[in-house]
């Protein structure tokens, strides 16, 4: 019963924040929105005893992608009324699209559960299990080949973000090393023979 | 009691709104790109509430990837965002017409 009140709680908080998320003028506020949601699905996986995720949820996505953002968020100069001019066009069409997406996944769900399949609750885990240890128990011994790709895709985004944004800057003035380290005395000083001046 | 249909409802309320959120948000290229982290989030849901259900952690594993891939994903989406915005001094997607497509 307890668990059900925080699983509505937390699900209203969620689906409070992500229509923040599409709705809010400023980006600013749309991303403090998307923090916000994230952080109650942490919440929501912490309370379907996927621990280790809920937590690594709140580290990575809290921490590192939205302060990622947040930084290009607030970098930008955008000019946020130019941009949401001309939003309201579509929004019946979307609302539609919507409707229908929710109603039929929704009955999807309810009409197919009634059978049983789908019903009841999560079965809990024993006392002393640890969410961690088992997800730590699959990854490393079943699918540790797809765990080396994550990696290489990890490096791959770290390149592929630097290539990106890294510039040559036209007209700036550098040290060439090279050419300093190469030169010869006789370039710079030029020894002249020239009789002593008489006394006047 | 609190089990598979509850989340699968509320992972298909979260898809459906950030559907939503990029047809309404259509001219802003960093709110798109919010949205899509939100459906990522829906569909890890999916997979957590599954692997719960079911009693595999396998779902769990996946959603591990799932996370790697989209902090990827954002990286490599924000960075041609920051050079997008420093060449067109616009993220307006309306007006990215360079290739006519």
């Amino acid at each position: 019963m307890f668990q059900a009140i925080l699983f509505y709680l937390f699900s209203a908080v969620l689906m409070g924040a992500a229509l923040g998320v599409i709705l809010s003028r400023n980006p600013v506020h749309a991303v403090m929105f998307l923090v916000l949601a994230f952080f109650q699905s942490a919440m929501l996986w912490i309370l379907a005893e996927a621990e280790f995720l809920g937590i690594v949820l709140v580290l990575v996505y809290v921490g590192a992608v939205m302060v990622l953002f947040l930084f290009v968020v607030m970098m930008l100069d955008i000019n946020v009324e130019a941009v949401r001019r001309g939003l309201t066009r579509y929004w019946f069409l979307g609302l539609g699209f919507a409707l229908l997406m929710a109603v039929e996944i929704m009955q999807l769900i309810w009409l197919r559960g009634q059978d049983g399949v789908l019903a009841g609750g999560f079965e809990p885990y024993p006392e002393g299990y640890s969410n961690t240890k088992a997800l730590g128990s699959v990854l490393y011994t079943e699918h540790v080949y797809a765990f080396e790709i994550a990696a290489v895709i990890l490096l791959l985004a770290i390149v592929a973000a630097i290539t990106l944004t890294m510039r040559k800057r036209p007209g700036l003035k550098v040290q060439n090393i090279a050419s300093q380290v190469a030169v010869k005395a006789k370039d710079r000083l030029r020894v002249v023979k020239m009789d002593a001046e008489k006394r006047q | 009691m609190i089990g598979l249909q509850h989340y699968l409802t509320l992972s298909a309320m979260l898809f459906v709104l950030s559907i939503v959120g990029i047809i309404i948000n259509r001219r802003n290229l960093i709110l798109i790109l919010m949205c899509i982290e939100l459906m990522l989030l829906a569909v890890n849901f999916n997979f957590i509430a599954f692997s719960r259900h079911l009693g595999d952690d396998t779902g769990q594993v996946f959603v591990f990837f799932i996370l790697t891939v989209a902090a990827a994903e954002a990286a490599i989406g924000l960075a041609i965002l920051v050079v997008l915005f420093r060449n067109r001094r616009s993220i307006n997607v309306q007006e990215l017409n360079t290739m006519k497509g």
